[in-house]
């Protein structure tokens, strides 16, 4: 018998934020660079050393809490977390525990049909990453500590999914949001953006609610692992309920890896040990005290979010959902779409041109759409050129192309290479004219045989283009041609 | 007398600390861990009903640096007091997860 259940699901999020320099120190940050090259005495863990607070790192994080509509805490502190692994050199790491910078925000995240949804999250608080455990060497490990004290944003949701989907778009748009205000690149495969969910299922039997027992799952580098580590776990907790009943309790949480290669996940450690981390607040670091004045300053540099940028440009501009989801991505090509389009270019064509040349060729060239090269001012231009039919819909594509190459204006682009379309009607008339002289049995055809008529007319039209070399704009041709074989 | 601390908190605590204890240690710490813990109970006779709470002993809040890089170490530098290493790695024992990290 397939019983009914509800798959229940919160988040523990990490996000590393783009400061130029560590959380406490001020080596840089370098991803990818040779290991234990950014290091220094704080972040080494050497005694006597002293930790001072990165301001930027706090900025940004406050930034972040508002825009996930926290409360930001006017008094805020730092703790120790007590624990032992080779790659956290102190042997604590520096978090907070009881006195967050903000809790109490949401989320509002797509869903499939087009409404949103509010997910709540529970605090977002600040701390230092540890270093790497980079390989094995048989019975020893290798451990980077360049890492060591990256400020890492931690966010914590409250259970509030109830499928993949939906933890797959809360993920995408936590990204897309950090990535607006510029406080994180969140590349997930370089661990910029790592996501734990704690997953379980509400199964319902003999109108009885049984709660499985909770799975929390780590090691998930891309958006499609979290999504069907869930889908994953779901029929995993699914099974085992069928099969031993087995129900929540206190303590029964196990974690599990994902397994990428063969897709499942691998049981960990069964029984949480009860952790004690020993917090207590930092001696070292004095706490933090936000006023108005800065809460405000710091407000000040939101800037409108991917979400309200994307609901304008369906309201505002007419556009599609899907186009405008496309188009706000990422903030450079949203803006530079809203730019263009406010210098008087047609919102479709604009649209059109970004979507299908200009992303194409960002991607080529690993830039973002802004930087190729084009002034939102060419943009315009050379939209505004294909909506008044100086080139055609093609031309402006192949145009676009050469823009990005030489930085030329769309006019001199267009004027070099012959892509202007002939638009006046004189001149368009007198090939007409000539290729209606020329083919009297198509004309025939097209005039009085209602079998050939369309077929006859589609030829004539034809020759008028290859006469003009192309450059005829083939709405007046077919407007003046049509005229003509109806007269 | 019982202790305060009784000799399983001692282990608990000696484990999550890496420490390696004898028997006798775990009484004897056991035994002075709980006579240090009765002395700073004498904290608890204090009133401190309208006493904000302290988190830092400063009158001091912040401190801050700005996000601009420093010279950090070199890599001989940073790997100068490593009992081993490799390459340009810390070489230490393979990790086996023992539920105590987080």
């Amino acid at each position: 018998m397939d019983l009914q259940y509800k798959i229940i699901v919160g988040l523990e999020i990490h996000v590393h934020l783009a400061t130029r320099t560590k959380i406490f120190c001020g080596c840089e940050l370098a991803y990818g660079d040779t290991a234990n090259t950014h290091t220094c005495p704080v972040c080494l863990g050497m005694p006597g050393s002293l930790p001072v607070m990165n301001k930027k790192a706090l900025e940004y994080s406050i930034l972040t809490g508002l825009a996930l509509n926290c409360k930001i805490a006017p008094f805020t502190k730092w703790d120790r977390k007590s624990y032992y692994y080779p790659d956290l050199p102190k042997n604590y790491q520096i978090s907070q525990y009881d006195l967050p910078f903000s809790e109490h925000g949401y989320i509002e995240i797509p869903l499939a049909d087009g409404t949103t949804k509010k997910i709540r999250i529970t605090r977002a608080h600040l701390e230092e990453d540890a270093g790497k455990n980079t390989h094995t060497l048989g019975n020893f490990s290798a451990i980077d500590l360049n890492r060591a004290g990256t400020p890492l944003l931690e966010i914590v949701t409250e259970p509030d999914m109830n499928s993949a989907e939906e933890v797959g778009a809360l993920a995408r748009e936590l990204q897309r949001i950090v990535r607006y205000l510029g406080v994180s690149e969140a590349d997930m495969q370089k661990g910029h953006m790592r996501f734990e969910p704690n997953i379980n299922l509400h199964i319902t039997r003999d109108g009885q609610i049984f709660k499985t027992p909770i799975s929390e799952v780590k090691n998930l580098n891309s958006f499609r692992a979290v999504e069907r580590s869930i889908a994953y776990e779901a029929r995993r907790q699914y099974q085992e309920f069928v099969e031993t009943g087995k129900t929540m309790q206190m303590g029964n949480k196990a974690t599990y890896g994902w397994d990428d290669d063969n897709q499942m996940t691998v049981l960990q450690r069964e029984k949480e040990e009860a952790h004690d981390y020993r917090y207590f607040p930092d001696p070292d670091l004095v706490p933090v005290k936000v006023d108005a004045d800065w809460l405000g300053e710091i407000k000040s540099r939101l800037c409108e979010l991917p979400s309200q940028m994307q609901q304008r440009f369906v309201s505002e501009y007419g556009l599609s959902n899907y186009d405008a989801g496309v188009l706000t991505a990422d903030r450079a090509t949203a803006g530079f779409f809203d730019k263009t389009v406010k210098l008087g270019a047609t919102v479709k064509r604009v649209c059109n041109l970004l979507t299908q040349t200009g992303l194409k060729l960002a991607k080529e060239k690993g830039v973002p759409v802004d930087q190729l090269n084009i002034t939102d001012e060419a943009l315009a231009d050379l939209a505004k050129m294909a909506d008044v039919g100086d080139v055609s819909a093609s031309a402006a594509t192949t145009i676009f192309e050469m823009m990005a190459e030489s930085g030329e204006n769309p006019k001199k682009i267009a004027e070099e290479k012959n892509l202007i379309q002939k638009s006046d009607s004189g001149e368009i008339e007198t090939l007409i004219d000539q290729v209606i002289a020329e083919n009297p049995k198509a004309v025939e055809d097209a005039k009085n045989n209602p079998k050939k008529a369309k077929k006859s007319a589609g030829f004539l039209m034809g020759q008028v283009m290859q006469k003009s070399k192309g450059q005829a704009n083939p709405k007046v041709v077919s407007q003046i041609l049509n005229k003509k074989l109806n007269a | 007398m019982s202790n305060k601390i009784d000799e399983a908190q001692v282990q608990l605590v000696a484990k999550l600390s890496r420490l390696e204890l004898t028997e006798n240690e775990v009484s004897q710490f056991s035994t002075q861990l709980s006579a240090i813990f009765e002395y700073i109970e004498k904290l608890n006779e204090l009133d401190t009903d309208n006493v904000e709470p302290l988190a830092h002993c400063l009158p001091v809040h912040n401190i801050f640096r700005e996000d601009v890089p420093r010279p950090s170490l070199s890599n001989e530098m940073a790997l100068a007091n490593a009992p081993d290493r490799e390459d340009e790695y810390f070489k230490v024992p393979k990790i086996l997860d023992d539920n105590s990290g987080a």
